[in-house]
């Protein structure tokens, strides 16, 4: 005991590990038995991609985004709701770069007002109803052009980057640059009433009076596809994040989902007794929310099609718009209201309340920012929502601090990594998997080529046996029990599967009751 | 004939040492000298072809052969088959060759990545040797250092490493280490197949294959020791030691002395058969044999005595007094009656329940069995002992509680108890020699008697303690009981009345269970039967049926909506009466969908062929249904359980441009590649340092630098570095081998199962 040298040993020895949780957020697709030992090749190919895949898993987990920051939210005091609190008390309570954040802008002239940020959340395209087209760096509040483009205006958009932007007028859809010179007079896309940029396929989906759903791909200035939606006059319209899926609201009640593939309709969903007046997608492509003349705001798991909540508005809603963090904003007449959380469960109050000057025409969520611009009839509204935007960007993808050499940068890139507009599907992870009709004609083929079937489980046949023991007794007792033992094999999978989830669940109600069975410091002055 | 050969040379050696001065005369005298010395007959010189025949003879028949051989000459292979032949030695050849090559060519295809040209020099920094090859030492000081630094053995040219410890490094690298080690697996592995083969040997049953090994063992044996008699005396001093030894013990062993089942069968057969009688006759010579004294020469005297006397009395194991004349060997038979002294003398207590013939071979056998008794004795003894410890414990557990309750229950049990192990004892001291069975029998009877009324009475004991806790409901404590109800013996009327309280709330909770069973399978039987009943056309009441909440708002809308009135209006009014219209309107599009999905019934029905035909008439119907092609209807829809979706089946092929079709070479399922390409390779979702690894080109090539082909002489070189395995390091390499390992051990439960 005396004589042993005390000797330094590292108490943490081996890289350190990566927490359960980030390894899931990063896990993709499943681990599956190796092929077996004969197949060498094959096992090697699969235990190489295995590991590969293991590696970057581990990596991107042990470097995803260190130190995150959170995103608060307003809390009010007791006897307080949060939707009491006005933007000026807020602004009062925030520091003056936040609180410079809330502000509106008066332009009474041109109507009402619908507005788009850009990508990167530094840049405003406000368009007025009769003809103000205006685009600024609203953070610097520094003007980048202003005209009129004597014409109705229906809507506007950013394209890919703060340079270019969308406008749709009273009869063609217009496309300028950031100084104001039009670039493009379009004049296949028609009484364009709607319009939304599929960012990573440099396509603009337009929505026309004339029932017809167009895809302009901005990279190469030609039109993809138009579809006739025989649905009369479009001006509901929202896209799918996840899988840039248009989704269109129609006066019947219906909401479709649209890919430039396919000349139907993918999914028609009866959503109200009236027609729909909003549409909206959260970032996921998890929920999708829509209001309707029936006055209902309804929240739909739009992987499985099925509704989650149903709100009655007294009002209705006429424009919604989500958050990246998952925020819905709703317009009702003139006042905006904010709700947190519309899918977990059910509100009863809006998480924030704004009156607006006029009439709402038009919300959108600023990326990246607690910032909820609002368009109205009296022109302008950037109000401030604690917790609306995604504190951590990503700044490969879309950083709100880049210089222009970077844009310049990641516009090249984005070019080249665009996607083409036949890999718009419901489900985005189609890529990696083989396309199995082919595959199975292929083998099909193969297999009248061949004669067999080089893929089917060898079938078993009894071995030849002497002295009587091939008897077609013995062969069929033979055949049987190698019938059962492949059937045991089967059931014993199945029980050891379930015994392993038995297990699992077990040790999860053990865990939930030794955190309820915890003593608490308090515990002991209980009788 | 040497002798005589001899005795000429010195005559010629003469003769030539006179030198040459006249041949002729020379000649004479070298005549006369032959003549003169002892003569030599030609007889003399033929006598030796006598005693060496054999060469002659051979050569003879050789002659005599060849004379007789009449056939001719093969002709020789035509030039075809010649050249077929050489082709095959060839191929064989050339083929042992390649496939020297047939290693390297699957390790470097296996390989993750080559690097080119193979044998690079490594980097980094070089040897002052390599660098400066021609310098030398020149100024005086220089001289000095250097002298200075070889006197005291320090490097000259790699700054770093003593020559010593260069030879420590080079003692055993990496690989040779390897290499050493894939020996030593060999060599283990071969030990085990050797030990596998023993083993299997071992347990072959034939009983020749066993004599005639043990002879051919026996055969090396006395070779090998005749051998070391010469070479090594001691040792074979010591293997005499050896055989004596085992002389002894086939002396004491009653093998080989015709006692066994085999020889008496045998033994009733030798008086009609030969064949019996002489392997009877066999067994007895083996013992013979075995049990004969060695002679060593030293002290012959004594040992002969006693070899005598202990070579007598072999025959005398014999079991069965068998009096028959005719067996020659069965007269020299002793009488019994010695061999029974001696086993009294070996065992002087007398057994007194001892039954049957005292036979000679029995000694042995009543050792075993004393012994078998011993450790039965003993074990029965610990048996009592812990018994005994038990009851102790026992009695002072059930002392205290019994001390509240009454006291005369529990004297009666402990005086059962009592009487229980007395029992025991009586059975065990019945039982002594030869029951040992029956004594483990009645000891687990015993033992399971005495738990059961320990049990009896915790179960009895514990209900009043529990009842106020547990209640008449399934307490924990009553569980047990249940359990072990076959071993509670029920003893008073309280234990009966428990006993039924007991039966009667299990009964009821059975019941109870029973009850709910029933009460829901009823209600899913209705809810199924509800679920059939149903239509299958969607019900309009189903759609859209999903309460809303209302939302209080903390502002009322005071702005009146810029729409123009009018349209307002009317979206009122539609409003009002949309409702029913716009879900019908979507139900019947649904329909119509499904309508249209489903697959048509194909008609091939023909007017006439058979019957009129012509305007208006229409074909039989037994004729419509036979020709009539049904198709197998479609998978379910997807929307078919949900009432207000519906979902388009026609798939979208424009993706299938962009997916792979046909798998690479060794898939074989599109399972398999799937799970290859699941994870993304691009910089987009992966670090930097990831993608270099996982995007690593296969083959890697220096700019500039000459590839040659490997060399012969690198070979062996490359077959090593295989072992070490070039691979790029992933970081989790280990996963895939440990999974490799346990589905081995998996394979492995199979196989056993």
């Amino acid at each position: 005991m005396f004589n042993s040298i005390p000797q330094k040993s590292d108490p943490f020895p081996g890289s350190a590990p990566v927490p359960e949780e980030k390894l899931n957020k990063f896990k993709r697709g499943v681990k599956g038995e190796l092929p077996p030992r004969p197949q060498y090749k094959l096992r090697d190919v699969v235990i190489r991609s295995e590991a590969a895949s293991d590696l970057a898993q581990k990596q991107n987990a042990r470097y995803d985004l260190m130190l995150p920051e959170d995103a608060g939210f307003l809390e009010g005091d007791e006897d307080e709701d949060t939707c009491t609190i006005s933007q000026d008390d807020i602004v009062d309570a925030v520091d003056i770069t936040a609180g410079a954040k809330y502000f509106s802008l008066t332009l009474s002239q041109f109507g009402p007002y619908r507005l788009d940020y850009s990508k990167t959340g530094r840049h405003l395209l406000l368009g007025g109803r009769r003809g103000h087209v205006t685009c600024l760096d609203w953070q610097s509040k520094q003007l980048m052009c202003e005209m009129n483009v004597m014409e109705t205006v229906n809507d506007v958009k950013w394209l890919h980057s703060e340079a270019l932007f969308a406008v749709a007028q009273k009869k063609w859809l217009y496309i300028y640059d950031n100084k104001g010179i039009e670039l493009h007079c379009i004049r296949k896309f028609n009484d364009v009433l709607r319009m939304q940029f599929l960012p990573y396929h440099f396509l603009l989906a337009t929505a026309s009076a004339t029932g017809f759903l167009q895809y302009l791909d901005v990279s190469v200035g030609k039109e993809v596809v138009a579809i006739c939606t025989k649905a009369g006059r479009l001006d509901v319209m929202a896209h799918n994040p996840h899988n840039a899926i248009i989704h269109l609201g129609h006066s019947n009640g219906t909401v479709t989902l649209w890919t430039p593939n396919q000349r139907e309709p993918l999914v028609k969903m009866l959503c109200h007794q009236g027609g729909v007046r909003s549409v909206a997608v959260d970032k996921t492509g998890t929920y999708m929310v829509t209001s309707g003349m029936d006055k209902k705001l309804k929240v739909y798991d739009i992987r499985a099609y099925r509704p989650l909540q149903s709100y009655f508005l007294p009002a209705g809603a006429s424009c919604l718009s989500l958050s990246q963090r998952g925020l819905l904003s709703a317009a009702t007449g003139d006042i905006v209201q904010v709700y947190r959380d519309v899918w977990g469960i059910p509100v009863t109050k809006p998480y924030m309340a704004h009156r607006a000057k006029g009439s709402v025409w038009g919300v959108h969520f600023c990326p990246f920012e607690d910032v909820l611009g609002v368009g109205h009839g009296e022109g302008f509204t950037s109000m401030v929502v604690p917790g609306a935007g995604e504190p951590n960007f990503d700044g490969l993808d879309a950083n709100p601090y880049r210089s222009a050499k970077q844009r310049q940068e990641w516009e090249v890139k984005a070019l080249l990594e665009k996607i083409q507009p036949e890999l718009i599907g419901l489900d985005p992870s189609q890529l990696s998997q083989v396309d199995h009709s082919t595959w199975e004609q292929r083998h099909v083929d193969r297999v009248q080529v061949l004669g067999f079937d080089p893929l089917a489980k060898e079938k078993f046949t009894p071995r030849l046996k002497t002295k009587g023991r091939s008897s077609s007794g013995k062969v069929e007792k033979r055949k049987k029990q190698v019938a059962h033992e492949d059937q045991r094999d089967v059931i014993r999978q199945t029980v050891e599967d379930r015994m392993k989830i038995d297990k699992e669940r077990k040790e999860k109600e053990k865990k939930k009751a030794a955190a309820a069975g915890q003593k608490s410091a308090l515990d002991r002055f209980r009788k | 004939m040497r002798v005589k050969w001899t005795n000429v040379e010195p005559c010629c050696v003469f003769c030539l040492i006179q030198g040459g001065s006249d041949d002729e005369r020379k000649h004479c005298k070298l005549l006369e000298a032959i003549s003169e010395g002892d003569k030599i007959h030609l007889s003399d010189l033929i006598g030796t072809l006598d005693k060496t025949p054999s060469a002659l003879i051979k050569t003879k028949k050789q002659l005599k052969n060849l004379q007789h051989n009449q056939s001719t000459l093969e002709t020789p292979l035509t030039r075809k088959e010649t050249e077929k032949i050489q082709r095959e030695v060839a191929f064989e050849k050339t083929s042992k060759e390649v496939s020297r090559w047939q290693s390297v060519v699957l390790q470097n295809q296996k390989a993750e990545q080559l690097v080119f040209p193979l044998n690079q020099e490594p980097s980094g920094p070089k040897r002052i040797e390599q660098v400066v090859a021609g310098w030398k030492a020149q100024t005086p000081l220089e001289q000095e250092i250097f002298s200075l630094l070889r006197m005291n053995k320090q490097p000259l040219h790699d700054p770093v490493l003593t020559p010593t410890e260069e030879a420590s490094l080079r003692a055993m690298s990496l690989e040779e280490a390897k290499i050493r080690r894939a020996e030593l697996q060999k060599t283990r592995v071969l030990q085990s197949y050797y030990e596998a083969k023993a083993k299997r040997g071992k347990r072959i049953k034939s009983k020749k294959y066993h004599r005639i090994q043990k002879k051919v063992m026996r055969k090396e044996y006395l070779k090998q020791f005749d051998e070391m008699v010469k070479t090594d005396p001691a040792a074979a001093l010591e293997e005499l030691k050896k055989m004596e030894l085992s002389r002894m013990k086939e002396r004491m062993s009653l093998k080989h002395q015709n006692s066994g089942k085999w020889a008496k069968s045998k033994a009733i057969m030798a008086k009609y058969d030969d064949g019996a009688r002489k392997a009877m006759q066999k067994q007895l010579e083996v013992n013979k044999d075995l049990t004969q004294k060695l002679v060593i020469p030293a002290d012959e005297d004594e040992e002969d005595e006693e070899e005598s006397a202990e070579t007598l009395p072999d025959f005398v194991n014999d079991v069965e007094p068998i009096l028959d004349q005719v067996n020659p060997w069965m007269r020299g038979k002793l009488s019994t009656e010695p061999m029974m002294e001696e086993s009294n003398r070996l065992h002087p207590p007398v057994w007194p329940r001892e039954v049957g013939k005292p036979g000679e071979g029995r000694d042995d056998q009543e050792e075993d069995e004393e012994q078998m008794e011993e450790t039965e004795e003993e074990s029965l003894l610990r048996g009592f002992e812990e018994r005994r410890k038990l009851r102790q414990t026992e009695d002072v557990k059930v002392a205290p509680m019994t001390m509240e309750e009454n006291d005369g229950k529990v004297i009666d049990i402990k005086a059962e108890i009592l009487e229980i192990s007395d029992d025991d004892e009586e059975a065990v001291e019945i039982s002594d020699d030869e029951e040992a069975l029956e004594v483990s029998d009645d000891e687990e009877a015993g033992l399971s008697n005495f738990t059961s009324l320990f049990h009896g009475l915790v179960n009895h004991m514990e209900p009043p303690a529990d009842q106020p806790k547990a209640g008449p409901g399934l307490g924990q404590g009553e569980s047990p009981a249940l359990l072990e109800e076959g071993l509670v013996r029920v003893r008073t009327l309280e234990d009966v009345e428990l006993l039924s309280q007991d039966i009667s709330a299990s009964d009821t909770a059975l019941l109870t269970t029973r009850d709910l069973g029933t009460e829901e399978t009823d209600t899913q039987s209705a809810t199924q039967q509800a679920d059939k009943k149903r239509k299958k056309m969607i019900d309009p009441n189903e759609v859209l049926t999903k309460e809303a909440k209302v939302i209080e708002m903390p502002l009322a809308p005071t702005a009146v909506e810029d729409v123009e009135d009018k349209e307002e209006q009317r979206v009122i009014i539609k409003e009002a009466f949309a409702g029913d219209d716009v879900i019908s309107d979507f139900l019947k599009d649904k329909r119509k969908q499904e309508e249209a999905g489903r697959p048509k019934v194909i008609d091939l029905t023909l007017p006439g062929w058979g019957e009129w035909g012509g305007l208006g008439l229409q074909p039989s119907r037994s004729k419509r249904k036979r020709f009539r092609v049904k198709v197998a209807p479609p998978p379910p829809r997807q929307d078919q359980k949900l009432p207000n979706i519906i979902i388009a089946e026609k798939r979208d092929s424009s993706i299938a441009a962009h997916q792979v079709c046909q798998l690479p070479f060794p898939f074989e399922n599109p399972i398999q590649f799937e799970r290859t390409i699941r994870s993304p390779v691009g910089r987009t979702w992966n670090t930097q340092n990831t993608v270099q690894k996982i995007t690593a080109p296969k083959v890697v090539t220096q700019l500039g630098a000459i590839i040659e082909p490997i060399a012969r002489e690198d070979l062996i070189k490359d077959i090593r570095q295989a072992v070490t395995g070039p691979s790029i390091n992933l970081e989790s390499d280990q996963g895939p081998q440990k999974k490799r390992r346990s589905q081995q051990k998996k394979k492995h439960k199979r196989k056993k199962n």
